[in-house]
């Protein structure tokens, strides 16, 4: 049991040193996993360091496995590669390596998905049958876009470091982007298993590294807040029979008092920077939500009318609108949507149909909780809009 | 050290460019040219004449045939590269943005497969 642990905490570390000691990922996992087999079988206790102990053992497996295969010259050279370094014997993981491993998943040179499967298999050591389940898609698929992205990254020459201060707006989005859709496919499927709540704690896990090596990032530490707030919602969110608990009527009791205090503070620590972010903007809209015993639609709309000029998206527009709704009431919200297009997403008419439901006109109501439960895909929420499209009683 | 090509397509039935248009472009493309030489990522460049002027050339059980035309017929063809040589893919893309801004066109990047050791 232990060792699992030490597996999940260690296994991205590891891999993302011996990526640099070896030059190639490949190789590196390789070696990762031996070190772990050895651990298995010679493990009685705990070693004081095992993050060290797994890097030094995997370093020799990687020689002696180098020295057995060196038929080919590539391989050779990498052995002597090897022995040639002067790195100590004793060697730990090293922080840079994780956040250079990172940088490499996430390279905009790589497709989404292949960013975010070589991501959680790198990084978060998981399995590619676990991966495959969290984003419903088979598992030769994500099996072929982790080997085709390894081989990329081999043939392209995509580096393996920290992209410079001067490159960090284009690069760091896209391994936000990575955490943030982690994190959401595990929070949407509150319907979903155990891994599901895996791929919410492995995404805490990698921000919470992530912003530990770059704590002068607030986007960063703008994403951690955003993510430790929604995160301590989660047991409020689903009632006892497993249906839908919307915001207002969540019992606030039931909130993680302790991740609210975390993201606050860092909320608060984005703010003494001064340079607000679509990911601060939505942590703060969050501890507003958080803060007292119900929500400040005020500030909440002011926030949200930043957010609209750093993002102007239809997704951001369309939570702006829910939250006119609180505030100038539900005609001005249904005059916000107006004009808004959001393809195939039922949270756009599931809105409409409530701001028509509180303005009295159920029947348009009714066709667009009809619209919505149509496009839903998550079952729970495919339960709350058909409870909402009952209760018009039209 | 790698090898990359920078490979600009043109698109058939896509407007010409002006002559004045033609002219900046040129001109745009001369001076990263300029660039990369000075920078010693510079391995050669060149643009090609329209689809058209291709002609394939396929030896089969011995005999030759020629054919008019390009190989595949379709609407994108290559209209001229860069291949240059620098340390990673990074430093190949960053390049590749200032050849696509001056050549006004997607620019694609492909690495060469590494050269065997002498």
């Amino acid at each position: 049991m232990e060792l699992v642990s030490v597996y999940r905490a260690e296994y991205g570390r590891c891999v993302a040193t011996l990526t640099r000691l070896l030059g190639d990922i490949g190789l590196a996992e390789e070696a990762v996993q031996d070190a772990f087999a050895v651990a298995l079988e010679k493990w009685e206790a705990l070693p004081p360091n095992p993050g060290a102990w797994i890097v030094t053992t995997a370093r020799n497996r990687a020689i002696d496995r180098l020295r057995r295969e060196s038929t080919r010259e590539a391989r050779h050279a990498e052995a002597l590669m090897l022995y040639q370094s002067d790195i100590p014997q004793e060697v730990g993981p090293v922080k840079d390596d994780q956040l250079r491993l990172i940088f490499t998943c996430c390279h905009p040179a790589l497709a989404p998905l292949a960013q975010t499967a070589l991501t959680l298999r790198l990084l978060g050591g998981l399995e590619v049958p676990e991966i495959a389940r969290a984003y419903l898609v088979p598992e030769a698929t994500i099996a072929q876009r982790i080997v085709r992205a390894k081989k990329k990254i081999r043939d392209a020459a995509i580096p393996y470091r920290v992209p410079a201060p001067a490159e960090l707006p284009d690069r760091l989005p896209p391994v936000l982007t990575v955490l943030y859709l982690m994190f959401n496919e595990g929070y949407t499927a509150t319907s979903g298993g155990l891994i599901r709540t895996d791929l919410c704690a492995e995404a805490i896990r990698l921000t919470r590294e992530l912003a530990a090596l770059m704590p002068d990032e607030p986007e960063v530490l703008g994403l951690l807040a955003l993510l430790l707030l929604t995160e301590a919602r989660r047991p409020a969110r689903v009632g006892p029979a497993g249906e839908l608990v919307l915001l207002a009527d969540q019992d606030r009791s039931l909130w993680d008092r302790r991740l609210i205090t975390e993201g606050h503070e860092l909320v608060r620590r984005c703010l003494r920077r001064g340079r607000p972010g679509p990911y601060q903007l939505q942590a703060a809209i969050n501890a507003v939500h958080t803060d007292g015993a119900a929500s400040d639609w005020t500030q909440v709309l002011a926030l949200y009318d930043q957010q609209l000029l750093l993002l102007p998206t239809p997704i951001v527009a369309l939570n702006r609108a829910v939250a006119v709704a609180e505030v100038h009431g539900p005609a001005a919200a249904l005059e916000a949507l107006a004009d808004l297009e959001l393809p195939g997403y039922h949270l756009l008419p599931a809105t409409r149909a409530d701001l028509l439901a509180r303005l009295g006109r159920l029947d348009h109501a009714a066709a667009a909780y009809d619209e919505a439960i149509t496009l839903v895909r998550n079952e729970t929420e495919r339960a709350f809009l058909l409870g909402r499209r009952g209760a018009l009683g039209v | 050290m790698k090898q990359y090509l920078l490979a600009v397509h043109s698109v058939e039935g896509e407007p010409m460019p002006s002559a004045e248009e033609m002219q900046t472009l040129f001109a745009q493309v001369d001076a990263v040219n300029e660039e990369l030489r000075a920078a010693g990522v510079w391995v050669f460049a060149g643009g090609l004449q329209p689809p058209g002027s291709a002609t394939v050339v396929r030896v089969e059980s011995g005999s030759t045939t020629m054919t008019d035309g390009p190989f595949a017929e379709t609407k994108e063809q290559l209209g001229g590269f860069w291949v240059i040589r620098c340390a990673d893919l990074d430093e190949a893309l960053a390049w590749a943005e200032k050849c696509s801004a001056a050549c006004r066109g997607p620019v694609e990047v492909r690495p060469f497969e590494d050269e065997p050791e002498a």
